[in-house]
């Protein structure tokens, strides 16, 4: 097993054994969706409309939850150093625990989405828009994210600034997500044009998240 | 009741428990299937509604489901007092048991519930107050449920969760009287009501069978359920002395 | 050059060649050498003007009193902070490689994923740190018995005590080889079967032409090992004596 995929493995078991698993999140997604008719009145039709933005920020606040444990576990036990000593840039390092968070806490949001979008009465095309929008724009979040959860790793009550550093940065992600989700509905946009700047800030923050996050993590380690 | 006090007790002892429930679970099991035959062959005899057609045999499901998604939360209440006053030492195993069995039960109320409004409502989902209330309850089922997957130590876990069982048990009178109170979409009360039921004999015998398998069900699910809790613990400890012995 | 001494007493459960080691075939013997080393953390100096050299199979213990930068240093050589002045360098190893990626760090915490099981642990860390990959299975199961922790592979580390986590953590030095040993306090926890059985790999791995710097207060079992003391001659900004010799006894 070469030493990404041995770490991709740990960090998956680890993400499915602790703190009830990798169904958590959705949890969190189907209650912050069950309390947005609380909110707004139980009327299905404004429901039908704000339905894929509910869904976007639920989705955002739901794959934020695992992030600060992402980096601050394995600095607490000393994992981190020893990482550092491993032959494997700290850059992949810090990508593949990204992909070990999207598959573990975010995946299952996407896959849980078009059921909640039952609850807030979105039909079939919305429903695909959703699911396809979320899918592609689910790593951004979680890599942005990454940036934050490094900053935030020796930090004891790290969650609320990891909140408040990454969720700014998430906006053009969650701006063009809804955007494209409801171009799947209702016109005058066509569901491309949005659709192609969220892959192309996906593809960017690929890149960007994990060469900040590394940074962030070595800086700290001094 | 005297009768019931005295079996509580004699069975707070786990081994003993075991082997009670190794004894009864096969006529358990074997009850719980000929209750479900009989009650599955009325309902397929009894009559379609004029309206809705053969569609409202969802109902057999439908109502005894929502029953023991209840009836599990008021034994998780009950399980609940016996871990914070008596301290029943089965209390806990007793409710952790129960939780996913009445989570299923209440998933298969939303779900039958979702399916056959779709042609009686035009939707798969409507946020009224009965609908809601149960979406509710299958919510603290879940929070229940993750509560007791967190947390590592069992007894903190269990002292936790009773806290939660019996705020969350304001949810059964909300769900029962929420047809009441609000104006929903929901049908009302048609069974347990002040006047009588209002249903006839040839539906009503048929739901009553069903709930009846039903509850055999969840109690044959429950033992088995406990079963497993107790020798989950048991392998625990085993290996907690087993990783202590090793030098 | 090490000279070896007379019996200390018994230190070892494996035997070691009286003689000086002699590198395998077709690999340099190593040096790692330090000159004039400085640190700060925190806006306040650690130490300064720090040198030493250790050859293959040699040893160097550090010592010092607490705060006098004993972890710092071997963080510095291990690659996790940067020196604010002078230079190490690393010859006879893999030019390829920096210093720390030829070393194991053995620090104060264990890296031990309480949720993982104990052999899962360890087969991480070999598949992780090891260069020929798939050096295995076996490997990872000698390590484990190695310190007593075969019967116990299959349960989740939570159950572990902390001499059973640090036993698994130096499992990992057994596991994976690495010319370099960066050992901070590796006996505290361990009882006295375990420190014998720590005594004996290191020794294993001197003989084979490995280096070992160890930050300790106790004494390691290690006969012919140099000390380096930090903090002795200038309480207020710590520089080191070092001792060239035989260990104080």
């Amino acid at each position: 097993m070469t030493p990404l995929t041995a770490l991709l493995v740990r960090d998956m078991r680890i993400a499915v054994r602790v703190g009830g698993g990798a169904l958590m999140g959705v949890l969190f997604f189907l209650v912050v969706v069950t309390l947005t008719p609380f909110a707004v009145g139980p009327d299905l039709v404004l429901l039908k409309r704000i339905g894929p933005a509910i869904l976007w920020l639920a989705a955002l606040l739901a794959s934020l939850l695992a992030l600060d444990r992402l980096f601050a576990g394995d600095h607490e036990d000393g994992s981190l150093d020893l990482i550092l000593t491993g032959r494997a840039p700290l850059e992949l390092v810090v990508a593949v625990k990204g992909v070990a968070h999207w598959l573990t806490t975010a995946l299952p949001l996407v896959v849980a989405a078009p059921l909640l979008g039952l609850f807030l009465n979105l039909d079939a095309p919305a429903q695909a828009g959703l699911m396809l929008t979320l899918l592609i724009g689910t790593p951004a979040l979680t890599f942005i994210g990454l940036i934050g959860a490094a900053i935030a790793a020796t930090l004891r009550r790290g969650g609320l600034l990891l909140a408040i550093i990454v969720l700014p940065l998430t906006v053009p992600v969650l701006i063009f997500g809804v955007a494209a989700a409801n171009a799947a509905v209702s016109g005058p946009v066509p569901f491309g044009t949005p659709f192609t700047v969220e892959c192309a800030l996906t593809l960017a923050s690929l890149v960007i998240g994990p060469f900040a996050a590394a940074a962030a993590l070595r800086l700290e380690m001094e | 009741m005297k009768a019931l006090a005295m079996t509580l007790t004699d069975l707070a002892n786990p081994s003993r428990f075991l082997r009670v429930a190794d004894a009864a679970m096969p006529w358990l099991a074997g009850a719980t299937a000929l209750v479900f035959a009989y009650a599955l062959m009325r309902a397929m005899l009894a009559p379609d509604d004029y309206q809705q057609g053969a569609t409202v045999k969802i109902m057999f499901l439908h109502v005894p489901s929502a029953w023991l998604g209840m009836l599990c939360w008021g034994l998780m209440t009950v399980a609940a007092l016996g871990t914070l006053v008596w301290r029943h030492p089965l209390a806990d195993v007793t409710a952790k048991a129960a939780a996913p069995i009445g989570a299923a039960f209440t998933l298969l109320c939303l779900i039958t519930g979702s399916l056959w409004g779709r042609p009686e409502w035009g939707t798969y989902w409507v946020w009224d107050a009965r609908l809601t209330s149960e979406l509710l309850l299958f919510l603290l089922y879940l929070g229940v449920i993750a509560v007791w997957r967190t947390v590592e130590d069992a007894s903190r876990a269990a002292r936790a969760v009773a806290i939660l069982t019996l705020v969350g048990a304001i949810d059964l009178p909300i769900i029962k009287f929420s047809v009441d109170w609000w104006n929903t979409l929901h049908q009302g009360a048609s069974v347990f009501r002040l006047g009588g039921s209002t249903i006839d004999r040839t539906i009503l015998i048929p739901l009553f069978a069903m709930t009846v398998a039903f509850t055999l069900l969840f109690v044959t699910l429950l033992l088995a359920a406990m079963r497993n809790e107790i020798l989950r613990r048991r392998v625990r400890t085993l290996h907690l002395m087993k990783a202590s012995a090793a030098s | 050059m090490v000279r070896y001494h007379g019996a200390h007493g018994p230190i070892s459960l494996e035997k070691r060649p009286k003689t000086v080691p002699i590198p395998p075939p077709g690999k340099a013997p190593m040096r790692l050498t330090a000159t004039e080393l400085a640190c700060r953390r925190g806006g306040r100096d650690v130490f300064s003007g720090v040198s030493f050299t250790v050859g293959s199979g040699e040893a160097l213990t550090i010592t010092g009193r607490n705060g006098a930068g004993k972890s710092s240093l071997l963080r510095l050589v291990a690659g996790f902070i940067r020196p604010c002045s002078g230079r190490l360098s690393f010859e006879g190893g893999d030019p390829e490689l920096s210093l720390g990626e030829q070393a194991h760090y053995l620090g104060h915490q264990d890296a031990v994923k309480p949720s993982l099981s104990v052999a899962e642990n360890l087969q991480f860390w070999a598949a992780f740190l090891d260069a020929e990959l798939g050096a295995g299975a076996d490997k990872v199961a000698e390590a484990l018995e190695a310190f007593g922790l075969g019967e116990i592979s299959a349960l989740p580390a939570a159950y572990l005590s902390a001499g059973q986590r640090r036993r698994l953590s130096i499992a990992r030095l057994v596991a994976v080889k690495r010319p370099i040993w960066l050992l901070d306090e590796p006996t505290s926890t361990l009882d006295a079967t375990a420190q014998d059985r720590l005594s004996g790999i290191m020794g294993a791995h001197l003989a084979e032409g490995g280096l070992v710097l160890a930050a300790t207060h106790a004494p390691l079992g290690l006969a012919g090992a140099r000390e380096l003391r930090l903090g002795e001659l200038n309480p207020r900004s710590a520089s080191a004596a070092l001792s060239a010799g035989e260990e104080k006894p």
